[in-house]
């Protein structure tokens, strides 16, 4: 239910942006060539993310976070409404030996941080007393209105009406801010008004991420400090990625370069390939355990096969001009492979690079959530267990952006180091 | 003797299918040192084949093939080799292309310099020595192609089809620059065409190939490239002499293609 309210605003703003910003806003663009297409639906090469749309999109994310939070950055007035903090009264009626009495419940709905006991009620009279309860937000609670009453439970005593409205077991009554439930075994179950925020447990407010971040920077977590988790995954990533790629490129060469080498590797590349590397994760830990050396071997074998597949296609991607060419210019075997084939395998081998980092970044994660001292993955794992959302959430964004930045990172190298790519 | 000299080259293969193919047979030809000779010939002829089997990417399967009294068993700078396209190397600049072959060599820098230098003067790309080579356009690759070919001063160039990817206009320029290079170079060179007015302009002699198995069919001798060098190409197309002989050609590849189109209607 509240998802789908979630969803509404969400496409709500969707909408009113769009109508925003294109019939408003930008009016006057800039007249580029592109601007002057007139079939733009179809012409991918026509379609521009529009930085608008980017920057509203991020703040909705954030808007509806905060929202359904309670975000402290708000205004008040955006939020959904929270769960009932404050005072529940409710009445209920007691019958017992054909006479009927009534009580009055008094329960104290207090935030979550600060607990709060019971308060003290006068017992009123007739055989059924006042009582009091407190219960945490979000939560509900069972209250033993008999126990304090003349006649109890055991006696015979029953609740059958709740602020006057006639109620039997597995039945519910709508009171003021709440809601109360017989239960089967005829106690009164309250239930304050949850509302249609999230509660911290399962979703912090953003600001209380932020300064989780904070204090994990500055005191660590778990006697790692927040750079060394990060840093162990990194070069976990890196050592693997590499060790990976030092094998399986010049193993790549060999299959594109001789029968023998492509007969006998092929099936065992060809295997390999489909195996997701999660698949690995328990023989690794059987025959390495958890410490780096399994971790690095497990990297190790996802880059293998995904730089190997990478510099065979790369050989064989040479148009058999150049390497003709060449030949009739006086070259060696040596000298081809030095000047031909591996400049222009390149491109191919950044491609495979690039996945392959991808790759790495998404096993080194699932494998530290599996077992791992530090790293993101264990940190978020870790986090869970102790029901630190926030830091679950802090682990989460951290690996999004580190894995967003490598493959950035990647791209920006391609352009450096090959801008030949796509033009022979 | 020195020149190119081919003796009864055939060349056989299996297909897969158990058949087998004739792609040449009893090929006999015989090129002095600087001759110009055009190759034409129907789809499936052989003269690719055969321009594989001179620069040496392909063995033939009986027969003899002889550059300067040795016997040419694969690739080697003694041979250069001109192609459609695709063939320079895009991670070099212009000069490093033309460049290659000396580098390979390991000449010293300053006489690669010379040499590179020279020849981006003589086919006018020195203002573009610097640049890559996807920058350049279709026709200004091929004359880095060319200048790439010359630097290694082979005896012999190879042409498959160097101008078939270029534009009319590019075209007919880069046939005068061919003569050109041919004139003051005296290199041999042998041009394979599907243009039977380029074989024209671009052979001394010009060779007629017939499919199936692919042979020679008949042979010219012609003055137009003689005529052609230092002058309008199309000046020399309206000799007389060009129009009974383009056409008497076209007839003969005309038919060619018919009895190919005949043979595979009848199998079907």
């Amino acid at each position: 239910m509240t998802g789908l309210f979630v969803l509404a605003i969400y496409l709500g703003i969707f909408i009113a942006a769009y109508f925003i910003v294109t019939k408003v806003v930008q009016r006057a663009t800039m007249k580029d060539y592109t601007s002057l297409k007139t079939v733009t639906f179809g012409d991918e090469s026509a379609v521009r993310p529009n930085r608008w749309a980017g920057i509203i999109s991020i703040l909705t994310l954030f808007l509806i976070w905060g929202m359904f939070t309670g975000s402290s950055l708000l205004p008040k007035f955006l939020h959904a409404p929270g769960a009932y903090v404050g005072t529940l009264e409710f009445t209920y009626t007691a019958e017992a030996d054909g006479e009927r009495d009534d009580g009055t419940v008094t329960v104290v709905v207090f935030p979550r941080e600060t607990e709060t006991a019971a308060p003290d009620v006068e017992p009123g009279d007739g055989f059924a007393k006042n009582d009091s309860s407190a219960i945490a937000q979000w939560r509900t609670g069972l209250v033993r209105v008999d126990k304090n009453d003349e006649i109890t439970k055991k006696d015979g005593a029953k609740v059958v009406a709740i602020n006057g409205q006639a109620i039997l077991p597995g039945e519910t009554v709508q009171i003021e801010n709440g809601a109360v439930t017989l239960s089967d075994k005829g106690t009164p179950n309250v239930a304050p008004y949850r509302g249609w925020q999230m509660e911290p447990l399962y979703l912090p407010p953003p600001e209380q991420v932020w300064s989780r971040t904070l204090t994990v920077l500055s005191d660590g977590f778990r006697s790692f400090t927040l750079f060394e988790h990060l840093g162990y995954s990194l070069f976990r990533v890196v050592a693997g990625f590499l060790l990976g790629a030092l094998v399986g490129i010049p193993l790549g060469y060999a299959m594109g370069l001789s029968n023998w080498f492509r007969g006998w590797f092929d099936p065992i590349v060809e295997f390999m390939r489909p195996v997701p590397p999660l698949a690995l994760i328990p023989l690794v830990i059987i025959w390495f355990g958890i410490g780096e050396t399994g971790k690095i071997i497990l990297l190790f074998l996802a880059a293998l096969w995904i730089m190997a597949i990478a510099a065979r296609s790369g050989v064989s991607g040479v148009n058999i001009s150049k390497v003709h060419a060449a030949y009739s210019l006086g070259a060696s075997k040596w000298q081809i492979m030095r000047h031909v084939i591996m400049p222009n395998s390149l491109p191919e081998i950044f491609t495979g690079a690039r996945v392959a980092m991808g790759v790495c970044w998404g096993t080194v994660v699932a494998a530290e959530l599996v077992a791992a001292e530090q790293g993101a993955g264990m940190m978020i794992m870790v986090a869970s267990r102790f029901q630190n959302t926030d830091i679950v959430i802090l682990g989460i964004i951290l690996i999004g952006v580190i894995g967003f930045g490598i493959d950035m990172l990647m791209r920006w190298a391609e352009r450096l180091l090959v801008p030949w790519k796509g033009k022979g | 003797m020195s020149g190119l000299s081919l003796q009864d080259i055939s060349m056989r293969f299996d297909l897969p299918n158990g058949g087998s193919v004739q792609a040449l047979e009893n090929v006999s030809l015989d090129l002095k040192p600087g001759e110009l000779m055009s190759v034409l010939g129907p789809s499936g002829c052989g003269k690719t084949t055969l321009l594989n089997i001179l620069a040496g990417f392909l063995a033939q399967t009986s027969g003899r093939l002889e550059l300067n009294d040795h016997e040419i068993t694969g690739p080697d700078a003694e041979r250069g080799m001109v192609f459609q396209k695709g063939a320079l190397f895009e991670w070099m600049s212009v000069r490093d292309n033309v460049g290659f072959g000396p580098s390979m060599k390991g000449m010293p820098k300053n006489d690669k310099t010379e040499i590179v230098n020279h020849l981006l003067d003589v086919v006018g790309l020195q203002e573009f020595k610097e640049k890559a080579v996807y920058e350049l356009s279709g026709g200004m690759q091929q004359r880095v192609a060319l200048a790439r070919c010359l630097a290694n001063d082979p005896d012999v160039i190879l042409m498959d089809e160097p101008l078939g990817a270029l534009d009319a206009l590019t075209r007919e320029k880069m046939q005068s620059l061919v003569l050109k290079l041919w004139k003051e170079t005296g290199k041999t060179i042998i041009l394979i065409t599907h243009s039977v007015e380029e074989a024209l302009l671009l052979g001394e002699r010009l060779i007629v190939m017939a499919p199936r198995p692919g042979r020679i069919h008949k042979e010219y001798r012609l003055p137009f490239a003689e005529l052609g060098v230092g002058a309008d190409l199309r000046e020399v197309k309206k000799h007389p002499d060009f129009a009974v002989k383009r056409d008497e050609i076209l007839n003969m590849i005309w038919d060619m293609e018919e009895e190919i189109m005949g043979r595979t209607e009848e199998a079907s």
